[in-house]
């Protein structure tokens, strides 16, 4: 795998025209399009330009990967300006212009806890020990929207398997960046900083939780979570950390920063499951971002077959 | 003067629902255009609620009386933005699935809270005509009091909705505080005087 400068081709020209095009059509569905008929105004037919600064680094040499979706991939702009990354700010469009001067580098991740090889890894170490794959994913967030996304990385048991987790080690912890500095959001006490994720070991060791630096061909932009995150697919978007500082192995179930502010909203396995509903809205249906009408939510995010097994027996009624 | 006033203030009212019109033919409204509009549509159906609240104490502290006759209108806008809000939920969100929906302001407290702060406004709408003003004589303040209850709804559905950030709807909050105890005090205040009258007419007739 290469890291190159980003030098010709941007994501915005990566990322088909029919895509854009597509919000003009579902924009022409709903009532505004009659307003602007009868005002007399025409839609424009202008792509708007994107103003991102673009992570840039393009990463080369990806390997496809077979839990890729074939479904249509979200704009690049809506998945860099609609986030819930409260490091940077409550509101999804606070990301993308307070992450814009934060420095992802230097970088190390410290691991310890139960396992063998307790050190600090520099980023580009870890993005070494492996070959990137692209995986593109289906991600749905707690609150009823979801994106399609194509990620870059590798499977976390990679990473996992190089450090020997003793035994005992049956959780996993992941620490997201402490800097109210760096991260303006910080400064206000909206969460508990850091925050905090976890999972089941055997979640962890699943090849579909990825370790993720990358996103559309290119390095980690900022408001989504560089230099490094975790995506996993089968559960609501919060439980994959981003902007990892350190990676804790444990014999006790990790708190995770929603669970704590909320128990009765947000669980410790937050599997993505139709049939229970967050306590404030219905999680049977959701919008995927640039579609007008919703569709349903399906168990697992419809990744059944690669992590059902993990919980048989569980109730997840209670266990949510 | 005022006569010309009122044209301009009723344009300035509709500049929300523009703005969003024209986002919208301009690909303005982000990655979750339906979301967008049902938070400034909320957001909006609130501030005109703050607006027509507040008319009444400046109204009496500025000594501007010629701002009463804007009230009625700016309450109006609220009803306004209200339904526009109340819409945007019915179609865009629940595709007129009524049983949904009956399920939703059962269950969810925060739409619960919303559907009451609408339904208060209704009876405001439809009694703000100068016929039914002169229809209901005394009996129309009383019941146009229920805007209290309305906006005090609307803030506590917005409180009951957000996650984790309460800054936005504390702000409202706030403000609805301040105009709602200064109706308290001047209520205490007034009532004080009207005992101290009584008392000095009653000292009068004493003394004669």
């Amino acid at each position: 795998m290469l890291i190159k400068k980003a030098a010709d081709i941007r994501s915005s020209e990566i990322t088909p025209k029919s895509l854009y095009l597509n919000r003009r059509k579902f924009l022409a569905n709903a009532a505004l399009a009659g307003a602007a008929a009868a005002m007399g105004v025409g839609v424009k037919e202008v792509i708007s330009p994107s103003t991102t600064a673009f992570a840039g680094n393009k990463i080369e040499g990806l390997k496809k990967s077979p839990f890729s979706t074939s479904e249509t991939v979200t704009p690049y702009k809506d998945v860099t300006h609609y986030n819930n990354y409260y490091e940077f700010g409550t509101e999804k469009t606070d990301p993308a212009e307070e992450a814009k001067d934060f420095r992802p580098r230097p970088w190390t991740v410290k691991i310890d806890g139960l396992v063998e090889k307790k050190q600090d890894l520099d980023i580009d170490s870890i993005i070494k020990m492996a070959p990137a794959e692209e995986r593109i994913y289906r991600h749905r967030c707690v609150e009823a929207w979801s994106i399609v996304v194509p990620w870059i990385g590798f499977s976390l048991s990679e990473l996992i398997k190089r450090v020997n987790p003793t035994s005992k080690a049956q959780y996993i912890e992941f620490t997201t960046l402490l800097d109210p500095a760096r991260m303006p959001g910080q400064r206000r006490q909206v969460l508990d900083w850091p925050y905090k994720e976890g999972l089941r070991m055997d979640e962890a060791m699943n090849p579909l939780a990825l370790l993720c630096f990358g996103m559309y061909g290119e390095e980690l932009p900022n408001q989504d979570g560089a230099p490094l995150r975790i995506v996993l697919p089968w559960k609501y978007g919060f439980k994959s950390a981003k902007a990892i500082v350190r990676i804790h192995f444990t014999d006790k179930q990790p708190l995770n920063t929603w669970n704590v502010m909320a128990p009765n909203e947000y669980g410790f396995y937050a599997n993505v499951n139709p049939n229970v509903d967050h306590p404030r809205w219905s999680q049977a249906k959701e919008r995927r971002l640039g579609e007008f009408f919703k569709r349903p939510t399906l168990m697992f995010n419809a990744y059944g077959d690669q992590v059902a097994s993990m919980y048989n027996g569980m109730d997840l009624k209670k266990n949510y | 003067m005022h006569r010309y006033f009122k044209p301009v203030v009723f344009l300035a009212c509709l500049a929300p629902v523009g703005r969003l019109v024209w986002l919208g033919l301009h690909s303005g409204l982000g990655a979750n255009p339906i979301e967008f509009i049902t938070h400034s549509t909320g957001d909006w159906t609130l501030t005109f609620l703050l607006v027509t609240l507040s008319i009444s104490p400046l109204r009496r502290l500025t000594r501007q009386y010629w701002l009463i006759s804007f009230r009625r209108m700016l309450g109006l806008f609220a009803f306004f933005y209200g339904c526009l809000h109340l819409m945007t939920w019915v179609w865009l969100d629940k595709f007129f699935d009524v049983h949904e929906m009956l399920h939703d302001v059962a269950k969810r407290r925060f739409i619960t809270a919303g559907m009451t702060a609408f339904a208060l406004m209704i009876p405001l709408a439809l009694t703000s005509t100068k016929w039914a003003i002169r229809k209901l004589g005394r009996r129309w303040q009383p019941l146009h009091r229920l805007i209290y209850f309305s906006a005090a709804a609307g803030v506590i559905h917005y409180i009951w909705l957000v996650k984790a950030d309460l800054k936005k709807p504390l702000e409202y909050a706030v403000v609805l505080g301040i105009l709602l105890s200064y109706r308290a005090v001047t209520w205490v205040i007034g009532r004080q005087a009207r005992a101290t009258r009584v008392r000095e007419q009653e000292g009068r007739a004493f003394v004669r």
